[in-house]
């Protein structure tokens, strides 16, 4: 409990200094901690406290901004797990030696040209309709051009006019503990493009070493409309975002890696203004803690430029995320508009669609998050559980499972989001890999919903079948685990118990009625935990007080 | 899961090659031959002889070895290139991939079309086993990784490599004066140019340095060289040869072309290199026949073998501007082939004027963007410098020519935000009216005929300083490229200049993949055009 009455107190001690932004943000991180381990608990508990966290939270932004609304849009990069490079037979693999997987085509030596990987076509109208977009028909490759030393052929194959998927949409439910809600963000357009390589610079700072390795690698871009308004959105956007590619499999999502990188462009404009303020963009964000933070960051600093008078300071400029001072700081100002003098690209022909190729990947996609949270929500549970069990596919996947196998929603739920969580979070694997199969926990539900073992038994019994695996009726037999519900096998082992502790008796029959712990206690160790602990109680209540 | 991708810009000219001559009035080669008279008047036999089919023959008979052949072609090297300066690079395996040919025949192993034929290759044709340097400073010693397709195919079919050929850096220039290193002379008249951006291919070939030559053509050279050296030039259909390997110039222009003595062996050499390449996504599936086997000798035709085809004359390509000499050559040729039995007209190409601008534009554009990839980081010269735009600016203001900046400027100008739709788009609607203008003349003609170029070779110098006037010397070709389609040039006639005149090419266009027809009607031409020797002075002189 202690745990909850923290999370009550960490939200009012942020509506005291509603100003200091940058205590703000130190003292988040804890906050994030603990709704962890709320999740990862389920317990039911934790929700009178949400609605206190919830309206702190509400209050604590609006005080924040000040009269003022920020306004943010992402454009994110996600890397595409095909098995070769989109424009050459490259195979690509993170960390590999630098300039291992490369070739003549994705090097952009003289003479050589670019020939479409067909799976990234189909990967971004994968990806496109799980976005709600319009795909287009008939699109087609663009140059974008730029020198620098990491993009081998000065250019850039990328989409400009007609991206292969637009104007869509995305689902997002917001965390309960930031007040939760359910919001809806524009997607503008999805487009496929190349990677570029990566500069290593020396430790002396005097020379510069390229790696093509991530030349020519596909992504699929990313961008959405100006929808967000604070740290918290746009970070939720960017996690809805990875479920999807994760989801239908286009990605693998992990930001550490790059595989799904996000800029945040930012803008700050007072109250009831009609046009936008000057935007600023913030990259280096590399996890979606980071990426609140540094928005909160940004906007803070951006409103009390504008307080300051001093709203001319804010500049069309690049920033980056610093996590160790938790500040962003200029990399870049953008001097005019870049001119990347666009034009088509005349060595890959047009990418025509056909309505049967854009059918059949619609039918092949998977049930996607939104539609996952909305049937668990069907089915009863919070939304606390409902985004725990939706993050992820693969726990999707194995509690659909126990569900199919007759288990209870929110006792599944429960198992799944507390003790199995933990399990995974301590060994660090995933559900796929645990031994414990969904039909054993539905079976290890049943087993103690029907009373044939104790609640206690079964939290014993699941390590085991987690690591070993096994069969829970199997373990029962083994082990002799059937609950005693034999009144009579209960009464003598209480009677057992009293015998032996006359002394405590007589304590308890004067008035430390406390004690009744003690004596159930004695009694559960005999029966090695198999006693019906209600029948136990009555039992025991029934033969301490009879002497009175 | 069905494919994604399509390619309407091959889709729409993926209509077969008809096995008759005029699509108007079929007939198959079989109905000549079924023809028995000759008139000696019109079809007397020409000096010009092919030499690829008399080569495989010597070779596969033992009347000749590979190595006696190779030594035939190398000592005319010797002897004519400290004149003629047609290669950048000469391959010094040539006597050794003879032996190794020698050996094939002696074992009775199969040797291929192209057995022991000496091909010159364009210096921006990539060669595992040579340098290629497109003719630039930049690239002085690069050498590739890999074989262009092309070049592949020729070593497949059993060619030899001979050396590669000079040229205007990157493609950009009609003259070969723009190359890097140096300046190839046109073997009809040393003081001539040989024309360009293949000068040195269409020189190579002209003096009987290699039997055939790839050159590529952007918006003329190809064909323009061939006209001022009196060899045979083909640019073939867009997508008809694989890109991969050519180093880009304008990437939607581009082709590999082909030089030959003769039409036979120009035809034999697209047969070699020829098909679609999965390292080209712009290459066309279109099946490749057999060019030269459609081919009929002389002795087989009747007097009237071009009967019913219908010729047009492009009436802009003779009006003002065009050299008088080079106008009566083609009236000539016109009426030679009215002879041969064609009907021939004349057709007016509306957009053929919009054609040269918009050329230069795209042209430009995409060679601004081709040539980014010199930057000196990865391959090529590199300067020294402190910073990375200085490495950048030093490497590309040392390694490109004056013609190569002025283009990448005028592209990068044209690709700019604001003047992209007044430049880059609008040459785009140009091309699409010149294609239009190209399919309405087409689908009234079989073939239409024009000059290759407004003169016959120039004086070397004497367009160097004046760039408007030497692109106005494209206006003869750019439309085929920005239309896409095949065009064949023969030597037709001479005009005065030099010890024995110089030669004028004839120009003949057809649709989309009708190579077969154009080398068939031109085979025909070259063969019945009599008291014209091909033969250029400097080989008599040596």
């Amino acid at each position: 409990m202690a745990l909850f009455i923290f999370r009550g107190f960490c939200a009012n001690a942020i509506i005291l200094i509603p100003k200091n932004g940058a205590f703000l943000h130190k003292i988040r991180p804890k906050r994030s901690q603990f709704e962890v381990q709320a999740r990862r608990s389920g317990s039911t508990e934790a929700r009178p406290a949400q609605k206190s966290s919830q309206m702190a939270t509400r209050e604590r932004q609006q005080q924040q901004l000040q009269g003022f609304e920020a306004i943010i849009g992402i454009e994110t990069h996600v890397q595409l797990q095909t098995s070769t490079k989109a424009f050459c037979r490259c195979p690509y693999s993170y960390g590999s030696d630098p300039n291992t997987t490369i070739c003549p085509v994705c090097m952009g030596l003289p003479g050589t040209l670019p020939v479409l990987n067909s799976r990234v076509v189909e990967f971004a109208v994968k990806l496109g309709l799980a976005l709600n977009c319009e795909i287009s028909m008939k699109s087609k490759f663009d140059r974008k051009q730029y020198f620098y030393p990491d993009l081998p052929k000065g250019y850039q194959i990328s989409q400009f006019d007609i991206p292969i998927a637009k104007g869509g949409f995305l689902d997002v439910d917001l965390p309960v503990e930031f007040g939760g809600g359910h919001k809806k963000f524009g997607i503008t357009r999805v487009h496929m493009e190349e990677d570029a390589g990566k500069l290593v610079h020396s430790d002396t700072g005097s020379f510069s070493q390229v790696d093509l390795n991530r030349a020519g690698v596909p992504l699929l871009e990313i961008v959405s409309e100006p929808d967000m308004r604070n740290g918290i959105e746009a970070a939720e956007y960017a996690s809805e975002l990875q479920r999807v590619v994760r989801y239908v499999g286009v990605s693998n999502g992990n930001m550490q890696e790059g595989s799904l990188r996000c800029d945040v462009n930012v803008s700050v404009r007072p109250g009831g203004q009609q046009e936008f303020g000057t935007k600023v963009e913030i990259k280096n964000m590399n996890s979606f803690s980071a990426m609140n933070k540094a928005i909160d960051y940004e906007i803070n600093r951006q409103i009390l430029l504008h307080k300051q008078g001093q709203a001319n300071q804010i500049v069309q400029e690049t920033r980056l995320w610093d996590d160790a001072t938790q500040k962003t700081f200029t990399m870049r100002k953008k001097e005019g508009l870049a001119d990347y003098r666009y034009f088509p690209e005349p060595d890959l022909p047009e990418v025509v669609l056909t309505d049967e190729y854009v059918d059949q990947i619609r039918k092949s996609l998977p049930e996607l998050p939104e539609a996952k949270r909305r049937r668990y929500e069907n089915m009863g549970l919070t939304m606390q559980d409902v985004l725990f069990l939706a993050n992820d596919d693969d726990v999707c996947d194995y509690f659909d499972s126990c569900i199919q196998n007759g288990a209870e929603a929110k006792l599944a739920a429960n198992w799944i989001m507390g003790d199995i969580a933990a399990y995974l979070k301590n060994e660090k694997v995933s559900i796929k890999e645990i031994k414990l199969t969904p039909k054993e926990l539905a079976e290890l539900i049943s087993s103690i919903k029907n009373g044939t073992i104790s609640g206690k038994i079964g939290k014993e019994i699941l390590n085991e079948l987690i690591c070993k695996g096994g069969t829970v009726q199997g373990l029962i037999l083994e082990k002799d685990l059937v609950q005693i519900v034999d009144p009579a096998a209960i009464e003598a082992l209480v009677d057992g118990v009293i015998a032996e502790n006359p002394k405590q008796l007589e304590q308890y029959r004067s008035g430390r009625t406390k004690l009744q712990g003690f004596f159930a206690g004695q009694v559960m160790k005999k029966s090695k935990g198999k006693a019906n602990p209600v029948l136990l109680t009555k039992i025991l209540q029934e033969k301490l007080n009879a002497g009175n | 899961m069905p494919s994604p991708i399509q390619n309407p810009r091959l889709l729409l000219t993926s209509t077969r090659i008809p096995l008759y001559l005029s699509s108007k009035t079929p007939c198959t080669h079989r109905c000549f031959a079924s023809l028995p008279s000759l008139s000696p008047q019109t079809l007397a036999p020409q000096s010009t002889t092919s030499s690829i089919p008399s080569i495989r023959e010597s070779l596969l008979s033992g009347r000749k070895k590979a190595v006696e052949i190779a030594a035939e072609y190398l000592d005319r090297i010797r002897l004519t290139e400290p004149q003629l300066k047609s290669f950048i690079h000469l391959s010094d395996s040539v006597l050794k991939d003879a032996l190794e040919l020698d050996r094939k025949v002696e074992n009775g192993e199969d040797v291929g079309p192209l057995a022991g034929v000496l091909v010159g290759v364009k210096d921006n044709l990539c060669t595992v086993d040579m340098p290629s340097t497109g003719g630039s400073r930049i690239l002085d010693g690069y050498r590739p990784a890999f074989d262009a397709t092309a070049v592949r195919k020729l070593r497949e079919a059993g060619a030899i490599i001979a050396g590669k050929t000079n040229m205007d850096e990157f493609g950009m220039g009609s003259t070969t004066e723009g190359s890097g290193f140096h300046v190839t002379k046109n073997p009809w008249d040393t003081s001539r140019v040989p024309g360009g951006s293949s000068g040195g291919s269409a020189a190579a070939v002209s003096a009987r340095q290699c039997v055939a030559s790839l050159g590529s053509d952007t918006g003329g050279s190809v064909r323009q060289p061939a006209s001022f050296c009196g060899v045979v030039g083909l640019k073939p259909t867009y997508g008809r040869v694989s890109r991969f390997g050519l180093m880009a110039y304008a990437s939607s222009l581009d082709v590999v072309g082909v030089f030959g003595s003769s039409v036979i062996d120009t035809a034999i050499v697209l047969s070699a290199i020829a098909g679609h390449d999965r390292l080209d996504a712009t290459s066309s599936s279109h099946e490749v026949p057999d060019y030269s086997s459609e081919m009929i000798a002389l002795d087989q035709l009747n007097s009237k073998p071009l009967k019913g085809l219908k010729i047009g004359v492009i009436k802009e390509t003779l009006g003002d501007g065009i050299e008088a000499g080079v106008v009566s050559s083609i009236k000539a040729a016109s009426s030679h082939l009215e002879q041969l039995g064609s009907i021939v007209g004349e057709v007016s190409l509306s957009s053929f004027d919009l054609g040269l601008p918009a050329y230069y534009i795209l042209a430009s554009s995409e060679a601004s963007s081709n040539l980014a990839r010199y930057d000196s980081v990865r391959y090529g010269q590199q300067a020294d410098a402190d910073d990375l735009s200085l490495l950048y600016g030093d490497s590309r203001a040392k390694g490109l020519g004056h013609e190569v900046k002025m283009r990448i400027l005028m592209g990068t100008y044209a690709l700019s935000a604001g003047y992209y739709d007044a430049y880059y788009k609008r040459a785009q609607q140009v091309r699409t009216l010149v294609q239009k203008s190209f399919k309405d003349a087409l689908d009234q003609y079989d073939i239409l005929i024009s000059p290759a170029a407004p003169s016959a070779a120039y004086k070397i110098g004497e367009k160097t300083n004046d760039p408007l006037a030497m692109y106005a010397g494209d206006i003869m070709t750019v439309n085929v490229n920005l239309a896409g389609l095949p065009s064949l040039v023969v030597p037709c006639g001479f005009v005065e200049g030099g010890a024995s005149g110089l030669p004028v090419g004839l120009q003949m266009i057809s649709s989309s993949f009708s190579e077969g027809k154009l080398l068939r009607v031109g085979h025909i031409f070259e063969q019945s055009l009599q008291g014209y020797n091909f033969v250029p002075p400097v080989l008599s002189e040596n």
